[in-house]
């Protein structure tokens, strides 16, 4: 156990965003930033107000829901390996997403719509498949129905890449691969209310998850309905992830190792992890954000190849700590 | 009477027969009844009947008097612990945290625990004889201690109703008797305790009285003495055994085996 957990996360955040707003192809010194923050007609004020700000604001959101909907669905599906990704809903959202960058309507309003539709289907269909012998939504199943619903997307994917023109191949590819270059404080405002109340929700129910992870015969026996709890943080992350992906593309990673991290660092316990891993899932979104745009400026990496270029040396180094 | 139970009768979906069909059981305060039976009689489906996980097709149970259907998950687990026989640990906790998990159904969402809960947390460990384990990481302890810390956090449930589903299930000669140990200690204490055991002879030394299920029925309950008789056991495990009697008069059986002649 490392005391100051909450210091610590909050010192990090705070140190992400101002890094977030420093950082990128004009790089600023912290009182340059903290000049654009206080007064509007600052010289660097449209920069860091206008487009870092709601990219930071934006990254800081998605990343910290990414994590958390990794860390209920870890739970949710009895599996360490659970992932946001995992019930089939990027698979979902980059059909519609490349499908509409192929026929060539791919704008700024319709990728983002069509993506978030996609994984809204999908959800819709692994939550369906699971629905076997009435309402159980058994853990395994549900898995199953996402690995399915995933390769078959996954396929119609690659057949639509494969016939698409290279120019189009280069856009869908970025897409995949997750970046936060279309944040705006519209895109903020859109994500931000499909977040909001998922977390409020998957918070107040933290304990629940607890249990969730004894198995359902020993969660029931200490005074939850698995089934209920399981629907509802089904929704939640999905609504979470889809928001996420509409808005971002697939940033991998995140949803999978930082809950890992925080557990390792201070235990499981879901009421303090999730709160945590909000903030560290931020940080290091925000971070990753700010590392992509400024290595090889003004070419921007997509973020998910940071994410997972930092983070698995990272998140390797901890594991071997922590285990002797 | 703290748990009632009468004609019992459950089917699983596609069965050809009820796995349990008319079987009744009270169980009072401070009592220990344990559920006997051979493999696939129905004694883990008679707990899930009474613990209210299974869809019944006939029969009532009613706790502290209540019919069980009208009671919240989280309102039973405010009166009833249990033992499952098998649990996943896919993050594992301390084991002062595993006991905690005890006090949810006791807890609203968010709230801190309470000077109160901590106290009960405290007990359980103490009643179950863990507490020396507390602060040991739930994946470092044998099966034996595992068992006795899910216990624990039974206890710490508070409950009037305690029940175990095979909590010896291949442990050592003792752990497996500190478990039967600490489960009559607890029945002393005031706890309606069910215990669902293939001990036989374990069974018959602790328990108050016996349930012996065969075929998804109650082929006999009572005392142990009037349950383990001879030819009754012979006729439901399908298998010849001898009876002996401890001083203390608990009955003891012997399997035989093919061709022997039990002595005397």
């Amino acid at each position: 156990m490392i005391r100051g957990r909450w210091p610590g996360l909050l010192a990090l955040s705070l140190a992400a965003c101002l890094a977030g707003l420093a950082l990128g192809a004009v790089r600023l010194p912290p009182s340059a930033v903290w000049a654009a923050l206080a007064d509007p007609s600052a010289p660097v004020a449209t920069i860091v107000r206008e487009i870092r700000l709601p990219r930071v604001l934006l990254g800081f959101l998605v990343g910290g829901s990414l994590a958390v909907s990794g860390a209920v669905l870890q739970a949710l599906i009895h599996n360490p390996l659970g992932d946001p990704y995992l019930l089939g809903i990027s698979g979902g959202a980059a059909l519609a997403a490349v499908l509409v960058i192929a026929v060539g309507v791919g704008g700024a309003w319709t990728l983002p719509l069509a993506a978030f539709a996609g994984a809204l289907l999908a959800l819709g269909l692994v939550y369906r498949l699971s629905l076997v012998q009435g309402r159980r939504l058994d853990a395994h199943i549900l898995v199953l129905a996402g690995v399915v619903v995933s390769a078959f997307t996954g396929a119609l994917v690659a057949a639509i890449l494969t016939v698409s023109p290279a120019g189009r191949l280069r856009n869908a590819f970025q897409w995949m691969l997750g970046g936060l270059g279309a944040a705006s404080w519209e895109s903020l405002a859109v994500v931000a209310a499909y977040s909001v109340v998922p977390l409020v929700l998957l918070g107040w129910q933290s304990r629940g998850f607890d249990l969730l992870a004894l198995g359902d015969d020993a969660a029931r026996h200490l005074g939850i309905e698995p089934e209920r709890l399981r629907r509802m943080a089904y929704i939640a992350t999905g609504c979470l992830t889809a928001a996420a992906v509409a808005s971002c593309g697939i940033i991998g990673f995140v949803g999978l190792v930082v809950p890992h991290a925080i557990r390792l660092l201070w235990g499981p316990l879901h009421r303090a992890l999730l709160p945590s891993a909000f903030l560290l899932g931020g940080a290091f979104l925000v971070l990753a954000d700010a590392l992509a745009r400024s290595v090889a400026a003004p070419v921007e990496l997509p973020v998910g190849i940071v994410t997972a270029l930092v983070g698995v040396p990272l998140f390797a180094s901890l594991l071997r700590r922590s285990i002797r | 009477m703290i748990l009632e139970a009468n004609g019992l009768e459950v089917r699983y979906p596609a069965a050809q027969r009820s796995a349990l069909k008319g079987v009744g059981l009270t169980l009072g305060a401070g009592e220990l009844v344990a559920v006997v039976g051979p493999n696939g009689s129905g004694k883990t489906t008679l707990l899930r009947a009474l613990l209210g996980t299974l869809p019944l097709v006939a029969g009532e149970v009613r706790l502290l008097g209540r019919p069980l259907g009208s009671w919240r998950r989280r309102e039973i687990g405010q009166q009833v612990g249990v033992v499952t026989q098998r649990e996943e640990s896919l993050f594992p906790l301390r084991v002062e945290e595993t006991v905690t998990l005890g006090r949810y159904a006791h807890l609203r969402p968010l709230a801190r625990l309470r000077e109160s809960d901590r106290a009960v947390v405290a007990e359980a460990l103490r009643r179950a004889d863990v507490a020396e384990l507390a602060e040991r990481r739930t994946d470092t302890l044998s099966g034996g201690e595992w068992q006795r810390v899910r216990v624990a956090r039974a206890l710490a449930q508070e409950p009037r109703l305690l029940v175990l589903d095979e909590p010896t299930a291949s442990l050592d000669i003792r752990h497996e008797m500190e478990v039967f140990e600490l489960v009559r200690r607890l029945a002393e204490q005031g706890i309606a305790t069910l215990l669902v055991t293939h001990h036989l002879n374990l069974a018959a030394r602790y328990a108050d009285r016996l349930l012996l299920l065969h075929q998804g029925t109650c082929a006999v309950v009572g005392p142990p003495a009037t349950v383990l008789r001879s030819e009754v056991v012979a006729r439901v495990f399908e298998w010849p055994v001898a009876v002996t009697a401890l001083s203390d008069g608990a009955p003891q059986i012997v399997p035989l085996k093919p061709g022997e002649k039990p002595e005397g």
